[in-house]
C-alpha cells in the first residue's frame, strides 16, 4: 500500500514535469511566435509566408497536433514504467 | 444538372445515412444514452469529437471572418485548436478515469456539494443554449440559399432530423452519426479548397498554395498580391491586422481555455474505454480538426483575392449570376453612390458601395471560382453536417443536465433507469423545440453571445475542473466561490461593454471601447474572469476547511490511469 502510494507520487511528479515542458512549447509557438514576437519574425520570409504570420495561422496548429501525440507516447511509456498501464 | 438538383441529391443521401445510423444504434440504457455505452474506439471518438466541435461557425463563418480580418483572424485559428492541447493534457484523461456521465457530475462529486452541482448545471445550460441556437440558424441559412425553401422551413427540417437521432439514439446515435458527418464535412470543405488552390497557384495543397506564387506567370506571391490589393483599397495590410497585441493575446487565451471548458466537448471523453484511449482520441480529434483549420486561412486568402478582383471597378451589369443570387438573400448589397454603374469596393465607408456579409465567403467561394455544380452542392451538405453534428452534441448536454444532474441526482434519486431514460428523451425533445424556436426567432444577441459562450466556459468550468484535479486541497467553498464570481464578472462585462445596458444601450457600445479594462474586448475578457476565478478560489480556500479525506483520495485515484473500470452506473 505504502509502496503504491510512493509509486503514485513519483509517477505524478514525472507527469507534471512532462506537462510543464509541453505547455511551455505550446505557449512559445502560439503566444510567443504568433503574437508577442510576431513583428520580429515577420521580417523573415519563407516562400510567400512571413514567419510570424505563418506561426499564427499555420505553424502553431501543426505543433499543437505534434504536442498531443508526443504526450500520448510519453504517457503510455510512463504508465508502463510505473506499472499503471491498463 | 443544376446546383439545386445536385443539392437535393447530396443532402438527401447524407440525411438518409444519418437516419439509418440512428435506427441501427438505438440506445437501450442510460449508459448508452449518456456515454454511448462507454466503449467507443479512439478513432471513432476522435472523428465524432471533431464533428461535434466543428460547428456551422467553423465551417461557414470562420474562413469568411479571417478573409476580412487577415492576421487578426488568427485568434480563432490558434484559440480553437490550442484548447485541445489543454484538454488532452489537463482534463480528458483524468475526467475519463473519474468515469461518470456529465461535467456537473464531476463538479458535484469532487466538491462534495449539491450547490456546486447546481451551479455547474446552470453554467452548462447557459453555455449550451446560446451555442445551439446559432447552429439551428445555420441550418436555416443553408437550406434557404441552396434549396430555396424558406429559412423557417429549413430550421424545422433540421429539427426533425436532429430530434430523430438524438432522441432515439442518445450519445450512441450521435457518436456514429458524427463519424459520418465528419467525413461529409471535411470532404465538402477540402474539395473546393483544393480546386481553388490549383486554379490560383497550381499547388494542389491549399496550406502550401497560400504561400505560393500566383499561377499567372507574374512570379508574385499570393500573400504579397493580397497585401497590395488591400492597402490599395485602403484596408489594413492583410498579414498585419489592426487589433492591439494585448487583445489578440486575451482573445486567443479565452478561446483556448473556453474550448477546453465546453461541456459538449469534455463529455465526449467519457465515451471511451480507457484513460489511454481518452488521450489518444484527443490527439486524433485535433489532427482531424487541424485539416480544416489549416485549410481555412488558405481559403480565406483565395476567397478574398478572388472577391476583390471580381468586383473592384467592374460594371455592375456584368456581374456573374452568383452575385445576383446572393443579392436576393440580402447578404450582398450594392448601392451605386456615385451613379457610375461600376462597383467601388473600398475601406472608406463614405465611398464604399458594396456590403459583403462575411458568412457568404465559404458558401459563395465555389461559385466565384466557377467550380462545377456538384462541388457547390457538396458545400451545402457539408454546412448542414457541421451544424447538425454540433447541435446534437449540445442537445445531449442539455438533456443530460436535466435528466441526470437535476432529476436523478437532486430531485428524485429513486427514479428507475427506464424512467430516467424517458426523462432524458423528453428533455432532449424539449431542448430541440426551444433551440428551433430560437433558430426561427433569433434574438438579436445570439450571434454576439455565441462568441462569448467561450468566455463564460473559461470563467466558470475550466478553473474548477483544473483545480479539482491538480490541487488536491481545493475545497467546495473555494470552487463554488470561484465559479460564481468568475461567471458573474464575465456576464457583467458582457452586459456593460457588449450590450451597453448600463450606459444607454447598444449605441453606446462603440464609445465604451476606450474604457475596456486593460484594453481587453468582451471577447477576450474570459481570460481575466478565469484568472479572477482562480484567485478567488485560492483565497477562499485559506479561510475554509479542507475537503474530507475521501475526496482527497478520489483525487489521488483519478491521477493514476489503471483500475479505470467502466463508466459505472450509479
Amino acid at each position: 500500500m505504502i509502496d503504491k502510494k510512493k509509486n503514485a507520487k513519483a509517477y505524478w511528479k514525472e507527469n507534471l514535469r512532462l506537462l510543464l515542458l509541453l505547455l511551455s512549447i505550446w505557449f512559445l509557438v502560439s503566444y510567443g511566435a504568433g503574437i508577442l514576437f510576431r513583428e520580429t519574425l515577420d521580417k523573415i520570409q519563407i516562400g510567400g509566408f512571413k514567419l510570424g504570420f505563418w506561426f499564427a495561422q499555420q505553424g502553431s496548429i501543426y505543433i499543437f497536433v505534434i504536442l498531443i501525440f508526443v504526450y500520448v507516447k510519453k504517457m503510455n511509456k510512463l504508465d508502463k514504467k510505473y506499472n499503471f498501464d491498463e | 444538372m443544376s446546383v439545386q438538383l445536385w443539392t437535393y441529391i447530396l443532402v438527401g443521401i447524407t440525411f438518409a445515412i444519418y437516419i439509418g445510423i440512428a435506427i441501427w444504434s438505438k440506445a437501450s440504457s442510460t449508459k448508452d444514452f449518456y456515454v454511448a455505452g462507454g466503449g467507443v474506439s479512439p478513432l471513432a471518438n476522435g472523428m465524432a469529437t471533431a464533428a461535434d466541435w466543428m460547428s456551422a461557425a467553423s465551417f461557414i463563418s470562420m474562413a469568411g471572418i479571417i478573409s476580412f480580418a487577415g492576421y487578426d483572424g488568427s485568434v480563432y485559428l490558434m484559440g480553437w485548436t490550442g484548447g485541445y492541447v489543454l484538454l488532452a493534457l489537463l482534463l480528458a484523461p483524468y475526467l475519463r478515469k473519474f468515469g461518470k456521465f456529465t461535467v456537473p457530475d464531476f463538479i458535484g462529486d469532487r466538491y462534495y456539494s449539491k450547490t456546486a452541482r447546481i451551479v455547474a448545471v446552470i453554467c452548462a445550460l447557459i453555455v449550451s443554449f446560446t451555442y445551439v441556437a446559432g447552429q439551428m440558424r445555420g441550418v436555416g441559412v443553408v437550406f434557404s440559399r441552396f434549396l430555396e425553401v424558406n429559412i423557417n422551413t429549413g430550421v424545422i427540417i433540421g429539427m426533425i432530423i436532429v430530434l430523430f437521432y438524438a432522441v432515439l439514439g442518445g450519445m450512441k446515435g450521435i457518436t456514429y452519426t458524427q463519424v459520418a458527418q465528419y467525413c461529409v464535412l471535411i470532404f465538402a470543405f477540402m474539395v473546393p479548397a483544393i480546386f481553388i488552390s490549383i486554379q490560383m497557384t497550381g499547388n494542389p495543397i491549399p496550406q502550401l498554395g497560400m504561400g505560393s506564387t500566383l499561377n499567372d506567370g507574374s512570379g508574385t506571391y499570393l500573400l504579397d498580391k493580397l497585401n497590395g490589393l488591400s492597402t490599395e483599397l485602403g484596408f489594413a495590410e492583410y498579414t498585419s491586422g489592426t487589433k492591439s497585441k494585448i487583445d489578440v493575446f486575451a482573445i486567443t487565451l479565452a478561446l483556448m481555455v473556453g474550448t477546453a471548458g465546453l461541456p459538449h466537448v469534455i463529455v465526449r471523453f467519457f465515451t471511451v474505454k480507457r484513460v489511454r484511449d481518452a488521450r489518444k482520441s484527443a490527439g486524433i480529434a485535433l489532427l482531424l480538426i487541424a485539416i480544416l483549420y489549416t485549410a481555412a486561412p488558405a481559403v480565406a486568402v483565395f476567397a478574398r483575392t478572388n472577391m476583390i478582383e471580381t468586383v473592384t471597378n467592374q460594371p455592375y451589369a456584368s456581374m456573374p449570376e452568383w452575385f445576383k443570387n446572393w443579392e436576393s438573400t440580402g447578404l450582398l448589397q450594392f448601392n451605386d453612390k456615385n451613379n457610375d454603374g461600376k462597383i467601388q469596393y473600398v475601406a472608406n465607408e463614405q465611398v464604399n458601395e458594396l456590403k459583403i456579409d462575411r458568412d457568404i465567403m465559404v458558401l459563395a467561394n465555389p461559385e466565384i471560382a466557377k467550380l462545377p455544380n456538384w462541388v457547390i452542392a457538396l458545400v451545402a451538405a457539408g454546412g448542414l453536417a457541421a451544424a447538425l453534428s454540433t447541435a446534437a452534441g449540445l442537445l445531449l448536454v442539455i438533456s443530460a443536465s436535466v435528466s441526470h444532474d437535476l432529476i436523478k441526482k437532486i430531485i428524485s434519486p429513486n427514479i428507475s433507469e427506464k424512467g430516467e431514460l424517458w426523462v432524458a428523451r423528453g428533455a432532449a425533445t424539449g431542448a430541440v423545440i426551444i433551440a428551433g424556436y430560437f433558430g426561427i426567432n433569433p434574438p438579436g444577441f445570439v450571434a454576439a453571445v455565441v462568441a462569448l459562450a467561450f468566455g463564460l466556459a473559461a470563467a466558470s468550468f475550466f478553473p474548477a475542473i483544473v483545480l479539482g484535479i491538480f490541487y488536491k486541497k481545493m475545497n467546495k467553498e473555494g470552487a463554488i466561490g470561484g465559479m460564481v464570481v468568475g461567471i458573474s464578472l464575465m456576464l457583467f462585462y458582457m452586459l456593460k461593454f457588449k450590450f451597453g445596458i448600463f450606459d444607454g444601450g447598444k449605441e453606446a457600445v462603440a464609445e465604451l471601447s476606450s474604457e475596456w479594462w486593460f484594453g481587453i474586448s468582451p471577447e477576450g475578457f474570459g481570460t481575466v474572469a478565469m484568472v479572477v476565478n482562480f484567485v478567488v478560489a485560492i483565497i477562499i480556500l485559506q479561510f475554509t476547511p479542507p475537503p474530507p479525506n475521501e475526496v482527497q483520495e478520489i483525487v489521488e485515484d483519478i491521477r493514476i490511469p489503471n483500475e479505470a473500470g467502466e463508466a459505472v452506473d450509479h
